[in-house]
This record gives C-alpha cells, structure tokens and sequence, in this order.
C-alpha cells in the first residue's frame, strides 16, 4: 500500500500495490478524479484527471 | 514468451482486468502510454509482438494503430476495423451493404436536407449524433420541427467540423433497456442487458447492466455485424424491436468492467487469448 495527498483537497490517499502509473482513481474525501502522475517504488504523485474530450470514449 | 503491448492513455478498470489476465497467463504486458511516446518509424524499437489497442482518445488510438502496422506490429483492433468503427455513419453504411439489421438512418450538411431526410425516416422522432463520439454524449432525440432547428443552429454555431455533420437516425422505442454482445474472434461470448428508464441506456449514463442470454438470434446477428466491420475484440450495442433484433452501433475499444460480474465471463481473458493468437499466427 502506498500513501500520498489528494492535490485537490490534501485529504490522504492510499493506493493498492497493484496500482498503475496512468490509473484513474477518485479522491476518497472530495470524490475528483485523479491520475497516478508517477509512480517509482514507494513514491507516488497525483494530479487531477483531464476533463472528457470529444474523442473519448470506446 | 509473447508480450502484448497495451497502448493506452489512461488506465481503467478494464485495462487493470486485461493485466490481470495476461499475469494468469503467464503473459507478458508492455504499458504503452501514447501521450509518452515519439512515432518516429526511423528510431522507434519496438520490444513486443503484438498491440492491444485501448486509448480513450480514438484520435490518438487511430494514429497509434496505423504506427505500429507501418512497423509489421499487428495491432487490435487493426485500423481498417478502427477507421470503421469510430465513425458511426461509416459503421452503419457497412452494416447496410451487408444486409445486417440496422435502424435506418441518413447523413446531411444543412437544415433544408435534415427535414427531408426525416421525412424519408418516417417523420418524428429521430436521434440526431455526433459521427464521431461516445458514451451518449451529445445525443439528441428530437420529437418535432421546433427541436430540430434549435439543435442545428447550436451545432453550427459551436460546434467543430465533426458537429455540423449530422447523422440522423430513426428512433427505435426499445423496451426500457438494451443489449451489448461481446463479439471476439467472431464468437459471441456473452451479453448483457442495460436497463434504464432514460432513452440512452449507456452504463457511462447510470444504465444498469445484467446478464442476457445469448440466443441464436443474437449470437448469429453479432457475428455477421463482427465479420461485416472486419471483427477482432469488438462489442455490439443492440435493440430489441418489433422486427428483430438491431444492431445500433458497434465498439471497437469496448468497455468490459461492469459485464464480467453479470456474466461469470473473463472478457478480459478472452481478450488477452486472442491476442496471443494473433501473435502466434505471425
């Protein structure tokens, strides 16, 4: 398990080990959707997800 | 060992389940972020066998795909599929020529066209979409002349090249929900309904999904939707009519998470043993 801050709220955010560098994940105290920015070892960074572009989708 | 390269440009729940499968396999996965990499034929190396397409862009997916098949890398979708698929007008021409059930449908540029077009659909209500687009964004039933107008004068003002395109579809009442089939390497492997009270029945717009029985009609339906596009890992947005089943649209970077618990069936798995298929046939 890894800690970091939401960069929104600073709330404390716990991601699980087999989390991935790009995952999209939501704030579990302001619920922003959040990217795993970096990931190296036990160090991880948050930044807010991209808003929907037109082109998103499957 | 073969390695799948699973382009990407966010990570999802379905991209999570793909990894885990291919970990069950013994298979190896590349994360490829396609915002990160320079598509440059003359430098780039490439250390897998074969690509897995999952870009939430479709843009930045399209351009990846053609990339890699530049470079012999087969990728899944491959781009003929792709380019068929993003675009909902082109989907639904292949279907047509193919003679697979579709609701009927017209494109036209201008206002004067899209009256008459409506007019060859039946009259009011139609749907009017984006071409290119997703998740029910920008879907527009429009019950009468007055809707019309409004809708097209917004599109034209705001809207980019891609909204002033306007694909008009018929209508279909459907029975409070609809059905997507899982169609990969041609077999139908399962389906669910998405039940909603709201006319867009997306699971992305709160559309509930449970499991449907794949019956011979639809399996056989969603397999010559499949071979009529090109197949590959594709999935089959359907509805239920007076006539029979339809086939609406069909997803080429289909989103599985919330089917497999429904259905007690690896998508993901399926996806990951076709794509080591593909590699082997090499």
């Amino acid at each position: 398990m890894l800690k970091t801050n939401c960069p929104i709220c600073d709330a404390q955010v716990t991601l699980p080990k087999n989390t991935e560098e790009s995952e999209i994940i939501s704030c579990p105290e302001c619920h922003t959707r959040l990217v795993v920015a970096n990931l190296k070892g036990t160090f991880a960074t948050l930044e807010e997800a991209p808003k929907v572009e037109e082109d998103w989708g499957e | 060992m073969i390695t799948i390269g699973l382009l990407h440009s966010t990570i999802r729940g379905d991209e999570k389940l793909i990894i885990e499968a291919a970990k069950k396999r013994g298979t190896q996965i590349k994360l490829i972020d396609v915002r990160e990499e320079i598509f440059n034929r003359k430098t780039y190396r490439c250390d897998f066998d074969v690509a897995l397409e999952r870009c939430v862009s479709t843009v930045k997916g399209m351009h990846a795909t053609y990339f890699y098949e530049s470079l012999n890398i087969p990728v899944i979708n491959n781009s003929s599929v792709t380019s068929i698929c993003e675009d909902k007008f082109v989907t639904s021409l292949i279907l047509q020529k193919a003679h697979v059930s579709t609701p009927d449908f017209a494109m036209v540029f201008n206002a004067d066209q899209a009256q008459q077009a409506i007019k060859q659909l039946g009259g009011f209500p139609v749907v009017i979409k984006p071409p290119l687009g997703s998740w029910g964004r920008l879907l527009a039933k429009i019950n009468d002349i007055d809707a019309l107008e409004t809708i097209l004068e917004h599109k034209d003002v705001l809207g980019s090249p891609h909204q002033k395109s306007f694909y008009l579809q018929k209508y279909i009442k459907k029975p409070g929900r609809d059905i997507r089939s899982f169609v990969i390497d041609s077999i139908t492997i399962c389906a669910i309904y998405r039940d909603s009270p709201h006319w867009i029945t997306n699971t992305a717009r709160g559309g509930v999904a449970t499991n449907c029985p794949v019956t011979k009609e639809l399996s056989s339906l969603s397999k010559k939707a499949s071979d009529a596009v090109g197949g590959g890992v594709l999935s089959m947005d359907v509805f239920e009519t007076e006539d029979g089943l339809q086939i609406n649209e069909i997803n080429h970077t289909t989103e599985f998470k919330n089917s497999e618990r429904p259905t007690g069936v690896s998508i993901s798995g399926a996806i990951v043993d076709y794509c080591i298929k593909v590699a082997k046939n090499l």
